[in-house]
């Protein structure tokens, strides 16, 4: 997964502030959690930065599939094993009946779930990492034995 | 269970997870929700099945029927072997026409957790639970030479490390410890993080040894590389453990020669705490088969049907009879031995007959002299299982097919015989 220093390295440098971020680093930090868009830099977009501007698309595409939270699913890695859906605190909170002692999940308000084999986000504004008082929650991270999900 | 009645069972390996849904379109899955990757390309059916062959050509189910009748009726010596992945109706029936062909029959846990589970059935081992239990109860889980996180998807998501249980209230990190012991960094032992303990193939014995030291109040030796406070760090979690599981892998069962130091280990432990043994089997019938033929005959594996008579051995497994070439016609029902047996045993199922009845084309059945294709049971038919913990699991079909059970093939034959 790329970093803030990698995007702004391809980045033009010149700081002026047209995307409404006061410098290109921190126009790199938007990129990276997805409140702004490759294309909210107008310079990037000019023809002598065309070559930076593919390697930059190239690096931010994954973040583009990324949830709200920044929360990405790579499906070839996931096995579906459902640690992640038993392990998260919320789900286990609102589904204590099924998710939570292990079965399969009895309302749609938990945050993942496995369909057709593999994990997928579901209500996604209840995780712990979804609004102003988030907190870094690990815990589906942390229980995936194939490190299928990454949050940016 | 509310709403019991939209579940399904997934066969696809020996938990026979049963809070599987699916969604249907004119008789075909669309849909599978809750079962892992494993679970979900068995539910979605074969991605080859196999055609109803004879010597190569494409013939209908009652002529494949009649010549596979024909073919164990000159038989002198026939093999029945795999049954794994059948109800517990075909094995019945497989057990049946064994006695009436005089046959030798054998499953895949003749090299796989034969040893443990002949262990459980002949009461050799007491400390056995179910994995409700587990589920409800267990603070210690131990997986010794196992690797769930691949071959058990959901082994520790729904019954032993991660669902909250009856007394098992406040999760995975304040209520429960995973351990795993192996020869490797498996998925598994990431997931333990630092309760993974490696060691070096067939040094479990070893091991099993320095623990029971250790458990005793003695110091630990082991000639390996392992720091003497490591074990006796392992020794006092299993300790401390109120209820506690060792799941039993085949990377134990292939290392140790016999089931002493495993009977020393739990003997050992429920003298200072309180521990339960369970095989990690894994196909999803195996422990139905063993339970079955057990009931008939006394042996889980490896027999010889001789007039009323029943033979037992190691001569009579798979692999010896091959080697020996002493079979001179097979019957496999569900399994792949050309796949799983080493190359120069397998080799010898060439030279003989061979009858291949599966939902889908193996590399046996490329080999067969008749194929006759059977209903995927758990998806295409019914029927019943037993669970790796020895639970009864019942299973109704998912979808409609035309194709019969492999319970029905074998009276036929049986009839034809």
């Amino acid at each position: 997964m790329a970093n803030a220093m990698e995007i702004y390295q391809l980045l033009p440098k010149t700081n002026c502030k047209k995307c409404g971020k006061s410098t290109c680093m921190a126009f790199a930090t938007a990129l990276l959690s997805g409140e702004l868009r490759l294309d909210d830099c107008p310079e990037i977009l000019e023809d002598k930065y065309k070559q930076n501007y593919e390697k930059l698309s190239e690096l931010v595409a994954p973040i583009e599939n990324a949830s709200e939270t920044g929360m990405i699913i790579h499906e070839g890695k996931c096995t579906g094993c459902g640690n992640c859906v038993v392990a998260c605190p919320v789900n286990v909170a609102e589904d204590p009946k099924g998710t939570g002692i292990g079965l399969a999940p009895k309302n749609d308000r938990v945050i993942l779930k496995v369909v057709n084999g593999v994990v997928q986000k579901g209500n996604i504004h209840n995780c712990r990492r979804f609004g102003e008082n988030k907190i870094l929650c690990n815990a589906c991270i942390e229980t995936c034995p194939t490190k299928a999900i990454e949050f940016v | 269970m509310e709403d019991e009645d939209k579940y399904n069972v997934c066969t696809a390996c020996s938990i026979l997870c049963d809070d599987i849904e699916i969604e249907t379109e004119n008789n075909s899955i669309t849909g599978v929700y809750t079962a892992c990757r494993k679970g979900v390309s068995r539910i979605q059916t074969c991605n080859e099945p196999m055609p109803c062959t004879l010597d190569g050509k494409d013939t209908d189910v009652d002529t494949a029927i009649s010549e596979t009748a024909n073919i164990l009726k000159k038989s002198e010596n026939p093999l029945i072997f795999g049954l794994g992945n059948s109800t517990e109706g075909a094995q019945k029936k497989a057990i049946e026409l064994a006695k009436q062909l005089n046959a030798n029959l054998d499953d895949t846990s003749s090299f796989c957790q034969g040893p443990v589970v002949e262990a459980i059935l002949n009461g050799e081992i007491n400390y056995t639970c179910t994995l409700d239990d587990v589920r409800n109860n267990a603070d210690v889980i131990v997986y010794w030479g196992a690797d769930p996180a691949n071959s058990h998807p959901r082994h520790l998501s729904k019954y032993t490390y991660f669902p909250r249980g009856k007394y098992r209230q406040k999760g995975y990190d304040e209520d429960r410890t995973a351990i795993a012991i192996d020869v490797r960094e498996s998925s598994t032992a990431e997931i333990c993080g630092n309760n993974s303990y490696l060691i070096p193939p067939q040094k479990d014995e070893e091991l099993i040894d320095a623990l029971i030291d250790a458990l005793s109040g003695k110091v630990p030796k082991v000639s390996f590389e392992m720091n003497k406070k490591r074990i006796l760090e392992l020794a006092n979690i299993l300790k401390k453990a109120k209820y506690g599981v060792i799941f039993a892998g085949l990377g134990l069962v292939y290392s140790l020669d016999n089931f002493e130091p495993i009977k020393r280990l739990m003997d050992k432990l429920n003298e200072v705490s309180n521990f339960y043994f369970n095989p990690m089997i894994g196909h999803y019938n195996m422990r139905g088969f063993n339970q079955n033929l057990f009931n008939e005959t006394g042996y889980i594996n490896r027999v010889k049907f001789k007039d009323s008579e029943v033979k037992h051995g190691y001569e009579y497994s798979v692999v010896e009879l091959l080697k020996n070439k002493s079979v001179d016609s097979a019957l496999i029902i569900g399994s792949d031995p050309m796949c799983s047996l080493p190359g120069s045993i397998a080799r010898n199922l060439n030279k003989i007959p061979i009858i291949t009845i599966d939902p889908c084309e193996t590399l046996t059945s490329r080999k067969s002299r008749i194929n006759i294709p059977s209903a995927l049971s758990g998806v295409e038919c019914g029927g019943s299982a037993i669970r790796m913990d020895g639970v009864r699991v019942n299973f109704e079909p998912m979808i409609e097919t035309s194709k019969i059970s492999d319970e029905e093939i074998l009276r036929r034959v049986m009839e034809e015989l």
